[in-house]
């Protein structure tokens, strides 16, 4: 009988609902690709192209024209140095900012899974709360507490930020992380003698690289494509990319050249892309492990 | 907190010398979470309080003490500027959820049929998630923009008279964002679910099959059920990006045309950081918190706080 009824659907599923099946997803593929096939040929065409021909053909002849000027010329307001002042930015804002939040993520979650601490449930508990709370709540009185500690406005205080609001999923994650070691491991290095700080970079960190590159993977992306953190904290000094673009955009003066907005969109894509390309699968994962938070 | 753990090893000096010297063990435990701690008394309970109490105030450009009661509420609910930001998010919600939880079924559904190239179409349908909302929003704002985009690309093709001007047109606009929302979220909840999918033992597709029940109604009657959680997971992640609907907005439409796709975020920064309207800004920061917290409380206590620490 088992060998009867597959027999008999097979025929019916590689016609109809094969041919259907993969007519569902080419088309969605095609959505999913549209605006980036869009963005990639308008930014290797001329305007003059632009304005007269079809907004999906390939450039009839290719041009980096714009992409270089949207890397050092484009405007951004007042001041047009193109997009590579944000992209420095970002870098600046980006390295402190991820390092620091996996580090006080490990320690958070290392010190909340494996160490009885009264109270850091409830700590835990507001912490994971707050991940939810739309950040409008807090920016204000955090504008003023930073312009009372004289840091607003400045690096420094943009890499705060992050660390401030990477905490819940950060500390989420390596709590997780360690929660599901075997606590064997944990008793045997207490039972050596091992204290709190020891435990945590002789047994903890050296286990963690996997979380680590799934944290690492989650900030870089998320950093990099914040908006409204850098727009309020960073100071005219070190706006980043995504500000900087979205400047370019909606400040050019008389025709807008959207070639360049392309090549500049483009390039502000190209680092989460990169990550996103490169780590395949880990990224998946991240969003899985990030995704335990909702 | 930490605030409450200190205490106790001070207190504990009267205890026995045994439970002294645990506590004595604990204590660089309770130091290493004192930053967080003082960051969640801080920040995340301070900062929260003191956006509450500016919304009683009539602060303006600068924040001030006063008491004026529910004032700033009324006038919010008057604003009609809030108003359609209320609904915007309302239609924007409804819409975004439901479609990325639909498209995100049906994509996860279809790429689970042992097709072929799977690896690829998984990349394609994700890699939009990865994108910041600013490209999102500059992207789709040029493909819809009515002059050179997918309005002239159609007209272009012989359809003299057709119409695709949802971006500049105040009824319409609202629903552009929707789909970049879409285009950028589907793809998330299609990897969820598709988790899920791939969880679903294998011995319930024999039965099913045994059964002779057609394929569709597996996924709708038995796994659907059984992916919930994931279904749970996949729709707080989304609403959460609801409340915090700004950036694409921003970079879409600016609120325009006129303040058609305004949004509560975009209101209250707009107050807080432009208008300089402090009060009415925190007012309305005010308003999401508690519509996140209404949402949000008895979800989280059930998951988080209730099954206390570690199973030992």
């Amino acid at each position: 009988m088992t060998a009867v009824v597959p027999q008999g659907r097979r025929p019916k599923h590689i016609t109809i609902g094969r041919i259907g099946i993969y007519v569902f997803l080419i088309s969605a593929a095609l959505f999913f690709l549209l605006p980036l096939w869009i963005m990639v040929v308008t930014s290797l065409k001329p305007m003059e192209e632009i304005r007269l021909g079809n907004i999906l053909a390939l450039p009839s002849m290719l041009t980096f024209d714009a992409w270089s000027k949207a890397w050092s010329s484009a405007c951004t307001g007042l001041e047009c140095n193109g997009i590579s002042v944000g992209f420095w930015n970002s870098v600046r804002i980006l390295i402190p900012s991820v390092i620091l939040s996996i580090a006080a993520g490990a320690i958070n979650g290392y010190a909340l899974s494996l160490w009885r601490v009264r109270g850091a449930n409830l700590m835990f508990g507001i912490l994971l709360l707050g991940a939810f709370i739309p950040y409008q709540v807090f920016l204000y009185p955090l504008v003023r507490i930073f312009s009372m500690t004289g840091i607003y406005n400045s690096l420094l205080c943009i890499v705060i930020v992050h660390v401030i609001f990477g905490l819940p999923t950060m500390t989420l994650l390596f709590r997780n992380y360690y929660a599901g070691l075997p606590i064997e491991l944990f008793k045997a290095a207490r039972i050596d003698g091992g204290g709190f700080w020891t435990i945590f970079f002789r047994v903890m960190l050296p286990m963690s690289t996997p979380m680590i590159v799934v944290a690492a993977i989650l900030q870089v992306t998320g950093i990099w494509n914040d908006f409204i953190f850098g727009l309020t904290f960073a100071g005219r000094e070190n706006l980043p990319m995504t500000v900087q673009l979205n400047n370019i955009v909606h400040s050019t003066q008389g025709e807008r050249a959207y070639n360049v907005d392309m090549a500049a969109t483009m390039l502000a894509a190209l680092v989460p892309l990169a990550v996103y390309f490169v780590s395949g699968r880990w990224f998946i994962r991240g969003i899985a492990a990030g995704a335990v938070k909702g | 907190m930490a605030i409450v753990s200190i205490p106790t090893a001070v207190a504990s000096s009267a205890r026995p010398l045994k439970s002294r010297r645990r506590v004595r063990m604990r204590l660089p435990a309770a130091l290493a979470l004192l930053p967080t701690a003082l960051i969640v008394l801080v920040v995340y309970i301070g900062c929260m309080l003191w956006t509450v109490r500016l919304s009683f105030t009539s602060s303006t450009l600068l924040p001030k003490l006063d008491w004026v009661g529910f004032a700033q509420y009324s006038r919010l609910f008057m604003n009609d500027r809030f108003l359609v930001s209320a609904e915007n998010i309302l239609i924007f919600g409804t819409l975004f959820v439901s479609g990325c939880l639909i498209l995100g079924f049906l994509l996860a559904v279809f790429i689970d049929q042992n097709v072929r190239a799977e690896g690829v179409l998984r990349t394609i349908f994700l890699y939009p998630y990865a994108m910041s909302f600013v490209v999102t929003g500059v992207a789709w704002q040029w493909f819809l923009n009515p002059g050179l985009g997918l309005q002239k690309l159609v007209r272009d093709m012989g359809f003299e008279n057709f119409t695709f001007d949802w971006l500049v047109n105040q009824e319409m606009a609202i629903y552009t964002i929707v789909i970049a929302g879409l285009w950028h979220g589907a793809g998330l909840t299609m990897a969820i679910l598709l988790a899920g999918l791939r969880g679903v033992d294998a011995d319930l597709w024999k039965a099913a099959r045994v059964d002779g029940i057609p394929t569709w109604r597996v996924y709708l009657s038995v796994v659907l059920p059984l992916l919930r959680p994931m279904v749970v997971t996949a729709t707080v992640l989304l609403a959460t990006g609801v409340v915090k609907l700004y950036d694409l907005v921003v970079a879409m439409t600016l609120g325009g045309p006129g303040i058609a796709t305004e949004v509560p975020a975009k209101f209250v920064m707009d107050h807080l950081f432009e208008r300089n309207n402090i009060a009415l800004g925190t007012a309305a920061a005010t308003i999401m918190l508690i519509t996140v917290v209404v949402i949000l409380a008895p979800w989280v206590y059930a998951k988080y706080v209730r099954p206390q620490g570690r199973p030992a």
